[in-house]
């Protein structure tokens, strides 16, 4: 069988994650067919495709919610299965999902530190650590140049707030590879301009972005390049300054073949 | 190239709350402290009996007989669940400690032996180490506890079982197993450690009764296992998000478990407690206590959708209750009316923390 893989981005180096030949069926259904991908470090790719075009289930199985009933993923070079979320996790592999999987009733801080969060041993017994948890939220919360108060409970911020909130959970285990599902979907457009940018802090970082969006505008602001799916299958996969706004929508319709 | 967009980013137009309107102030647990702390004055001034030493103890044991039991509520409601088995639980730990109790006491039943021998007298019977059976019993008594809560807890966090239809068919199930076991009769400590048991349970200590000691520091724990662990971040979590919490991985199954088990502890210690100022452990004790238990939490301030509550709140709510009830015998008012009013408060303090949440 041949494979062509293309070069697309001037990033050099190994790339982070490798998707090669997945394919995912559910029944008789075939969800994604043939895919390979590749993701470089400190690279931002979109990925788009109308509904049912298998964007959420390449998502779920990157996430490690699915596994691919073909082929095989490569994180780093090693070539990984994974059985459960916390395995792709584990890995370095994050995801900020659409409804941000935050808990409203707890403070930024809290959400950020959310199931590991610093203890402080005093015998037998371990504290957690309020004032470290706060500091170390703060400097995230820096980095990702958001002005969001770590003692802020979250149900009381702005949906901007909300994505730093959920960005910084995954800067705190150094992810390598983010994913992020419609991070802009629901918010105003100020919020998505600060959402971009908080994109591109992860970028800056060195750390490979995923965006699944169907807001044009946002990935030709962000993105080095986009795939575009199609009833399951790559149809093309594109340096974004090789591309248009226009030929994106044709190629996701279907009005245009890749060529 | 991507767009350059480093406007800068400020929240300049969004203050800090003011101190009156955050934390506790803005809490329904803060109105209902200071709504009690209102009748309490009101009580001074209606009835020259209430601030009497004698009727402040007496307040003091009587909510101190709910209020455990309402911490273990309180816990669970805040995981976004419910514990209807808390009455059942109460009389049925109770009851099997009363029973192991007597039963080791007596010379002649199985295993007696090695606790208790018959004085020189022929009849005094005494106990081989002073306390060991009262500890025995005790450890019966929050064993079979556990066993319910672990029951209750494996249902919901395991098998996926609403906690309202769990614990409804764990209230009628206990509470038939304690008439099952004790033939519909009930029970009775006795025997040589009956009398440390009564000490422990309805005694007290420079006048301050025993069941409120307990209370005071299983309060102080669960404070700061809630606010300063991560087991209590964990519960909180749970009834903020569980999907969240799930995805963050926080071992949601195992919280609610030990939730549950806790829950069962606290009304299984609640109802030895209330054994022992009673006597006795009738078949038909603390029936329906769990509505008074869930409808203190309420009050409180624990939100029956999750994610909210705490034990200063179950305390308050169980204070509020009690005074009620106290004020209305001093008053002299009908005791039929106590249930109707305490129904009136319970939507009444759920009402002004709507009124509240919509105002601020």
């Amino acid at each position: 069988m041949e494979r062509e893989t293309v070069m697309v981005t001037a990033t050099a180096g190994k790339p982070v994650l490798e998707l090669i030949g997945i394919g995912k069926e559910f029944g008789a259904i075939r969800a994604l067919h043939d895919v390979d991908m590749q993701i470089f470090p400190g690279e931002v790719v979109g990925l788009m495709g109308d509904n049912g075009a298998g964007k959420s289930t390449l998502v779920k199985i990157i996430a490690g919610n699915f596994r691919p009933s073909h082929g095989d993923i490569r994180f780093e070079g090693e070539t990984v299965h994974f059985h459960r979320p916390v395995d792709a996790r584990t890995v370095g592999i994050e995801v900020v999902y659409q409804d941000l999987a935050l808990a409203d009733n707890l403070t930024a801080a809290a959400n950020v530190f959310l199931g590991r969060e610093l203890k402080r041993r005093f015998g037998p017994i371990s504290l957690l650590d309020h004032k470290a948890m706060a500091a170390r939220a703060l400097e995230l919360f820096g980095e990702l140049r958001s002005e969001t108060r770590p003692h802020d409970l979250v149900k009381q911020m702005s949906g901007g707030q909300r994505q730093a909130v959920a960005i910084a959970r995954t800067r705190l285990s150094n992810a390598k590879l983010v994913l992020m599902d419609e991070p802009t979907a629901a918010i105003s457009i100020r919020q998505v301009e600060q959402v971009l940018g908080l994109i591109h802090r992860l970028k800056e970082q060195g750390v490979a972005v995923m965006l699944i969006s169907h807001r044009m505008p946002d990935v030709f602001a962000v993105c080095d390049r986009v795939v575009i799916l199609r009833r399951g299958e790559k149809r093309a996969d594109r340096p974004i300054r090789d591309t248009s706004p226009e030929e994106v929508t044709a190629l996701i319709t279907g009005a245009k073949e890749a060529a | 190239m991507a767009l350059p967009m480093e406007s800068p980013i400020s929240f300049a137009n969004i203050g800090q709350a003011r101190w009156w309107q955050r934390g506790i102030f803005a809490s329904q647990t803060g109105y209902v402290a200071i709504a009690l702390l209102v009748l309490l004055i009101v009580m001074h001034f209606a009835s020259p009996y209430f601030f009497t030493q004698g009727n402040m103890q007496n307040v003091a044991k009587n909510f101190s007989f709910i209020a455990i039991a309402t911490l273990g509520v309180t816990l669970v409601i805040i995981t976004g669940g419910i514990d209807l088995s808390v009455g059942s639980m109460m009389c049925f730990s109770a009851m099997i400690t009363s029973m192991v109790m007597s039963g080791l006491s007596t010379p002649g039943m199985p295993g007696a032996s090695l606790f208790v021998h018959v004085a020189a007298d022929g009849k005094t019977v005494i106990a081989n180490v002073p306390g060991l059976i009262l500890l025995i019993s005790v450890f019966a008594g929050l064993g079979t506890a556990l066993i319910v809560g672990l029951v209750n807890g494996l249902c919901i966090g395991v098998l996926g079982l609403s906690p309202f239809v769990t614990t409804l068919g764990m209230l009628s199930i206990v509470r038939g197993l304690g008439y099952v076991v004790s033939n519909g009769r009930g029970s009775f400590p006795g025997g040589p450690d009956a009398d440390y048991f009564y000490a422990l349970t309805s005694g007290d200590l420079f006048g301050v009764p025993a069941p409120f000691l307990y209370l005071v520091v299983l309060a102080a724990v669960m404070a700061v296992v809630l606010h300063h662990t991560s087991f209590g971040r964990h519960v909180f979590a749970l009834g903020g998000n569980e999907k969240a919490a799930e995805l963050t991985g926080i071992p949601v199954v195992r919280v609610k478990i030990e939730v549950y088990v806790i829950c069962a502890l606290a009304a299984g210690l609640q109802g030895i407690i209330v054994s022992g100022w009673l006597g006795s452990a009738p078949a038909n004790m603390a029936t329906s206590y769990e509505l008074n238990v869930i409808a203190a939490a309420v009050i409180g301030g624990a939100n029956l959708a999750g994610g909210m509550g705490g034990p200063l709140g179950a305390i308050v709510g169980c204070v509020l209750l009690e005074v009620i009830r106290n004020g209305l015998v001093l008053a002299q008012v009908n005791s039929y009316w106590q249930q109707a009013l305490v129904g009136v408060i319970i939507i009444l303090a759920v009402l002004v923390d709507r009124i509240r949440s919509r105002v601020m």
